[in-house]
């Protein structure tokens, strides 16, 4: 038992490190070259007469690692084309719609766990309340969460996340991060999303199950759930400033998101 | 006697009802700037197909052009296609300003289309970008003739790919906004070239005067942000502000129209000024697109140093803060009007202007038959009059909905049911 733990382990720090060596050669890959040292003709509109530093534009959002975050852009971009969406599509081909629905669901009813403890972490009681009474009745009558009866009783899904809980406190957004798979986010949201996943693991579900494997195929199904419901795909606006753009909309949905 | 009367009134009771509910549209925004900002939420939308067969491909219009590193992303063309199984007819989609082949309004028209049982080819504006890289001839977008020529061939060779695994008995063709406009020269293109020769066209939304209509919307933008567009960011964050308050603590925020609908309905906008700067700055926001790639594919200088190479990651934002502060008037003087003074330098720009109005088609569109056109009434780029000059050219093919804004009741049962009507010869007047 204890060699197998041990073995895992190993596993997951050799995956881990392959995959942190690749965000390597991908960061080294993004350099960018030098500065083209041309002395060219000013353009009808320069940035030089028409962009006033003294001016506040919304497209700005702090983003120290602009440049590592890009690659990280590109790198999803790429994960999403030939790896995530192929899987999504092969899910959606084999899974009766029907089905989806109750996995959807199913989903939706164990995070009620992060929402919950988020909620009070926020001193929102009614919210907490109500968040304890849709776990409640969807996992009975609506079958383990299959289905959503609580929705049409009236009690709306009352989302919070730890991100959510810091800006509450008044923990600011923090530098523009890309995560890997996962997309925008902040360093407060990142470190949001950590708490919640270890809160989650530890005294959530996973821990009240204690199975390792069905933890995995949880958090598998999870992902691809997620992604089977998110219309967005990387490069498909068809704007040049798409990075920048999807940036600013990040920031202003979660900015949202925490202003209530 | 008096049975008769009964039976007389009843029967006239009947025929005035009935004359009322053939006249009535409910379609639910009367204000026409409400109307095109949010469209047709899916309560009052008509119910479509849900599983559509759509299959996404690209094609290269160039092959030898070559791409700068930073609109790598833009080197092909792509396009969408639905194959319906027996012999059918195929329409042609052509997006609006801006717009690509998967944009909300031409996938409502696919799955309407598909529905009515058509092959589709869904095509993207020849102002979106990937357009303007790989497909357009000249690369200065807004000029209908040269943008309709560039369509025709795309459509000729995206037919190509696909003509043996479709069993095609006619063609149709439909485009909606700039889509229409250029509808009208792609039939015209075809009557001499007869590549598809199509039996229907259908116009919803054109234009009259590309111009005007471009001016007004440049226009909703700058008059409507309170002090200008210098104090954009203020107006950026009023409206966060009041989408914050109307969120609320429900599910996971999603941009998209079912939260503008909601916002709408919790606290509606007193005025138009809100609705109508969200109407320009999505114009603003596709031509700030189309005119960066314009510029450095063409080497223009407008924004971008002529002579500039432009790498995969370099970071171009400062070039989109430039071209958002510039007007559609600026393009077609720093750009639009050097392309055309250099094929022909006596040209005037009177002469350009009207080349981009449908009134230099209004014998065409007098005397073919095959095209019909959807309007509205209260549509925001029309000027007054230009609709019921429309209707006037047009006579019993127009029909006109009192209300609906620029393209908003598209997805309205009363619009498809007239729109695949049109082409399965069904009238209903």
């Amino acid at each position: 038992m204890v060699e197998m733990t041990i073995e895992r382990n190993k596993m997951r720090h050799r995956t881990f490190c392959i995959f942190a060596l690749f965000v390597v050669l991908l960061a080294a890959g993004c350099a960018k070259n030098d500065q083209q040292n041309l002395n060219l003709e000013p353009p009808m509109y320069p940035i030089s007469e028409y962009v006033n530093p003294d001016i506040d534009y919304p497209i700005d959002v702090y983003d120290p690692f602009e440049g590592f975050n890009r690659c990280m852009y590109t790198f999803n971009y790429y994960f999403d084309s030939y790896i995530f969406i192929p899987i999504v599509n092969g899910y959606e081909y084999v899974t009766p719609d029907y089905v989806e629905r109750r996995i959807y669901h199913f989903v939706n009813n164990i995070f009620e766990f992060t929402n919950f403890t988020n909620n009070l972490l926020q001193l929102k009681f009614e919210e907490a309340g109500v968040t304890v009474l849709r776990f409640v009745i969807n996992s009975t009558v609506g079958i383990a969460g299959l289905w959503d009866p609580a929705t049409y009783m009236g009690l709306n899904l009352k989302y919070e996340d730890f991100g959510q809980t810091l800006g509450y406190y008044g923990v600011g957004d923090g530098p523009y991060l890309v995560l890997p798979v996962l997309g925008p986010s902040n360093l407060r949201d990142t470190t949001g999303l950590i708490t919640d996943v270890v809160t989650f693991s530890l005294a959530g579900p996973p821990a009240w199950l204690d199975d390792d494997s069905a933890t995995w195929i949880f958090t598998g199904i999870t992902a691809i759930n997620k992604r089977r419901y998110e219309s967005f795909r990387y490069y498909q606006t068809g704007s040049p400033f798409e990075y920048e753009m999807i940036r600013m909309l990040y920031t202003a949905k979660r900015e949202i998101m925490v202003d209530n | 006697m008096t049975q008769i009367y009964r039976v007389l009134s009843t029967w006239l009771c009947l025929i005035l009802l009935s004359c009322g509910a053939a006249n009535a549209y409910d379609y639910p925004f009367t204000d026409p700037y409400v109307a095109t900002v949010l469209g047709t939420p899916a309560e009052f939308a008509a119910v479509l197909p849900e599983d559509v067969p759509i299959k996404n491909d690209s094609i290269v219009m160039f092959p030898e052009r070559k791409v700068p590193g930073v609109l790598w992303n833009f080197a092909d063309l792509n396009y969408s296609y639905i194959k319906v199984d027996g012999p059918a007819p195929l329409i042609f989609l052509i997006a609006g300003t801006g717009a690509s082949f998967e944009s909300e309004k031409m996938i409502s028209m696919q799955r309407a289309f598909y529905g009515a049982g058509f092959n589709v080819i869904s095509l993207s504006s020849p102002t979106f970008t990937d357009f303007v890289v790989s497909a357009s001839s000249s690369q200065v977008p807004g000029n209908l003739e040269e943008d309709s020529a560039d369509l025709y061939r795309v459509m000729q060779a995206v037919w190509a790919i696909h003509q043996d695994e479709m069993d095609v008995t006619e063609f149709y063709l439909t485009g909606y906004s700039l889509g229409a406009a250029q509808s009208v020269f792609l039939s015209q293109i075809d009557d001499t070239e007869k590549a598809f020769n199509f039996s229907k066209v259908l116009l919803i939304n054109p234009p009259l005067s590309l111009y005007n209509s471009v001016v007004k919307l440049d226009k909703m933008l700058e008059d409507n942000i309170p002090g200008g567009m210098d104090h954009f960011a203020e107006f950026y964050q009023k409206v966060i502000h009041r989408f914050g308050k109307v969120y609320k603590n429900g599910d996971a925020v999603q941009l998209n129209d079912q939260f503008l609908y909601k916002a709408y309905l919790y606290d509606k906008p007193k005025t138009d000024e809100p609705t109508a700067a969200m109407v320009g700055l999505s114009f603003r926001l596709s031509s700030v697109n189309m005119v960066f790639v314009s510029d450095v594919m063409t080497q223009a200088g407008y924004v971008v140093p002529k002579g500039l190479v432009l790498e995969r990651n370099e970071i171009i934002i400062d070039y989109g803060k430039v071209l958002s502060q510039l007007t559609f008037i600026d393009y077609f003087n720093g750009i639009f009007m050097p392309h055309f003074k250099a094929q022909d330098p006596t040209i005037t720009e009177t002469e350009v202007i009207s080349r981009m109005s449908l009134r230099n088609k209004e014998k065409y569109l007098r005397n073919t038959t095959k095209i019909g056109l959807i309007h509205n009434q209260d549509d925001i780029i029309m000027l007054p009059g230009e609709v019921d000059y429309l209707k006037g050219v047009f006579g019993d093919r127009a029909t006109i909905y009192p209300h609906g804004g620029h393209c908003g009741n598209m997805s309205y049962p009363d619009n498809v049911t007239a729109m695949v009507g049109f082409f399965k010869g069904i009238t209903q007047k």
